[in-house]
């Protein structure tokens, strides 16, 4: 900016300080949507001790997620009878803590969310800014792509491409970004539709700027709020593809405490030991609920046409 | 219509080619050689091999093989499972009508239950049961249900013992399939306790995979129901002195339906995946568990097949309902 008419520092500085104030007055708006849903906050808390907890796994968890201690195997929560207090939530099968391999397993869950989101918003990004841009037979030859990729149920297409990766939780969190990814292209492709005829973009080119700063400095950041809505959302489906996969044994493999893994390893025990099956999955319903709650709260703050009053 | 039935096939075609370009490619993408890998600890001659390759015709050129593996579609040849050597599409209606069965189950169960509370939601709300609906809606729509199945399982199989843990029907009853849905045919068979026996097996599945429809559905219903309780025409209607029930009824339900009518087409996707993670826990006996025992087993031929008949299978759905649409709303096939 100020290397155009703006010489006189004071003035840049004038402009920088209303563009600082306005962005702040954009989120103050924007909290103050979002503050009003109650159950978004809920969510925000919730996610927040999560991430807390994954964090400082290593320092809370009272035993190691993988020692197996022999004299303790399927012991029931401290509550039941026949707990113990050092095994707050049980132990598994092979003596394992519950509650350790639960806060480990919210690092798993957590580092899923972000890898698969990271991946697919940045691709989905790249192909929805060529498609929505340049059109012609780039923008149908990527849509139509997008479109055969949709035509799959996601976790069969996920399940099969992690067939043929081979099974792990990497290859898991490659197969899920694939798999998420026409979402963020046909969002981006949508806004940038919109917004590519709007005057600003037109006095921007007018202007001289090229088309990989008009795509990423004037049109991107006016595409963000679908786009955020929509990384919150996949990142739970993430977090729920990923247990899935995990528990039909093609994710991560044990004996990571993933949580859906664990699920797989607790079934045989499902008539014995109720508490190795429904922590795991009380965890990623917890997870995911609580994502779902801020990606609602997040839809209703951010997008102008919902809100209401 | 017509020229709508057109514009939506001539984005179908190129999609259904894209997807047997996935499902053919599949093979071929594994890191390694297919019939190695088919053969997998066995040690296999080099003739052999050969001859194996020859037989799936995998010695000549890339472009060849597809045509003919296009060639296998069109006349309903999609090749045999390594495992069984049985035709793929001859297993897949073998199993089908059990996959079928399960998610018409399920379907009816989120819509019978989904569409009334979102009604009664909208109609009241703010209301504790308005709160109530959403908040359940959302738990369901969150729900691993392949943990949920278990919870079930838990619950009403072992401690309650009221229902089956897997299977379609009690071991005890045999009878030769007819129509391949086990409610019809054990009826059909008229030995005594069959049809009690199907259907206790099938309750806990339903629910299962009915879950995520339900609260999608509910939701969905509400906020349909939300946005035409504030036109015009329902205010005029309700102005005229028509009895709310008429209003509701009559009014603004035959609008607000037409957008949950697409989500309940939308979620054959959902029961599709559903059914993988629901027919895995209940061993029931679909393409779901098919698909997911083909992975284990590394019978490449029927995931290619499976996958390619499931996207078609959703793909005609789609269509379906697209069409439906256009029928119901002239201002969509005029867009």
């Amino acid at each position: 900016m100020t290397d155009t008419a703006l010489t006189d520092t004071d003035a840049a500085d004038r402009i920088a300080q209303s563009n600082r104030r306005a962005r702040r007055a954009m989120l103050a708006e924007f909290w103050h949507y979002f503050s009003e849903n109650r159950g978004a906050l809920i969510g925000l808390v919730v996610f927040s001790i999560l991430v807390v907890a994954a964090v400082l796994a290593p320092l809370i968890a009272p035993h190691s997620p993988n020692a197996q201690i022999r004299d303790a195997t399927l012991l029931p929560p401290v509550w039941a009878e026949g707990g113990r207090a050092t095994f707050l939530l049980g132990t598994d099968a092979v003596g394992r803590d519950m509650f350790s391999r639960l806060l480990y397993g919210a690092r798993f869950s957590l580092f899923i969310g972000i890898v698969v989101v990271a991946i697919s918003l940045t691709g989905g990004i790249v192909l929805g800014l060529i498609a929505g841009f340049f059109r012609g037979w780039i923008d149908t030859f990527i849509m139509r792509i997008m479109d055969v990729i949709l035509a799959f149920p996601s976790l069969l297409l996920a399940l099969v491409l992690v067939a043929v990766l081979g099974p792990g939780l990497m290859n898991a969190m490659i197969a899920i970004a694939l798999v998420l990814q026409p979402h963020f292209v046909r969002l981006t492709r949508a806004a940038v539709l919109t917004e590519r005829s709007k005057d600003y973009v037109v006095s921007a080119r007018v202007a001289g700027a090229g088309p990989i700063r008009l795509m990423l400095r004037t049109i991107l950041p006016n595409c963000l709020a679908p786009l955020i809505v929509q990384a919150t959302l996949s990142f739970s489906s993430a977090i729920l593809d990923a247990a899935a996969l995990g528990f039909l044994g093609m994710g991560a493999q044990p004996p990571t405490p993933e949580w859906g893994t664990m699920l797989a390893e607790a079934r045989e025990f499902i008539l014995r030991a109720w508490w190795v099956v429904t922590f795991p999955g009380l965890a990623i319903l917890i997870t995911v609920l609580a994502i779902n709650l801020v990606g609602d709260g997040l839809r209703d703050a951010l997008d102008p046409k919902l809100k209401r009053s | 219509m017509l020229r709508f039935l057109l514009s939506r096939l001539a984005v179908l075609i190129p999609t259904f080619l894209g997807v047997s370009i996935i499902a053919f490619s599949f093979i071929r993408l594994l890191p390694g050689d297919p019939v190695a890998l088919m053969a997998g600890e066995r040690v296999m001659s080099p003739e052999r091999h050969a001859e194996i390759s020859r037989q799936l015709g995998y010695d000549r050129p890339l472009v060849i093989q597809y045509l003919d593996y296009l060639g296998g579609i069109v006349t309903g040849d999609l090749g045999n499972s390594i495992v069984t050597k049985r035709p793929i599409l001859g297993e897949f209606f073998t199993l089908f009508p059990a996959t079928l069965e399960l998610s018409l189950c399920a379907i009816f169960f989120a819509v019978l239950l989904g569409i009334p509370a979102g009604i009664i939601a909208a109609v009241k709300r703010g209301s504790f049961f308005d709160q109530s609906v959403m908040g359940v809606a959302l738990v369901g729509y969150s729900m691993p249900i392949f943990w949920w199945g278990l919870l079930l399982i838990i619950l009403f199989s072992g401690v309650l013992q009221w229902t089956p843990v897997s299977g379609r029907i009690s071991l005890l009853f045999f009878f030769p399939p007819v129509t391949g849905f086990m409610l019809i045919d054990s009826l059909l068979s008229g030995q005594a306790g069959a049809f009690r026996s199907a259907l206790s097996h099938l309750v806990l599945p339903t629910i299962v995979l009915g879950t995520v429809p339900l609260a999608v559905i509910a939701r969905q219903t509400r906020s349909a129901m939300l946005e035409v309780l504030g036109e015009d025409y329902v205010r005029t209607a309700r102005a005229k002195g028509l009895a709310p029930g008429r209003v509701i009824g009559l009014h603004a339900l035959r609008n607000a339906l037409i957008p949950v009518i697409t989500t309940i087409g939308l979620q054959v996707g959902v029961l599709m995946a559903g059914a993988i993670l629901t027919e895995t826990i209940f061993s029931w006996p679909g393409i779901g568990k098919w698909m997911v025992d083909s992975v284990f087993r590394r019978d490449y031929p029927v995931i290619q097949g499976g996958l390619l008949i499931i996207a078609a299978i959703i793909m005609l759905v789609n269509l379906t309902v697209d069409l439906l649409y256009g029928l119901i709303n002239p201002r969509i096939r005029h867009n």
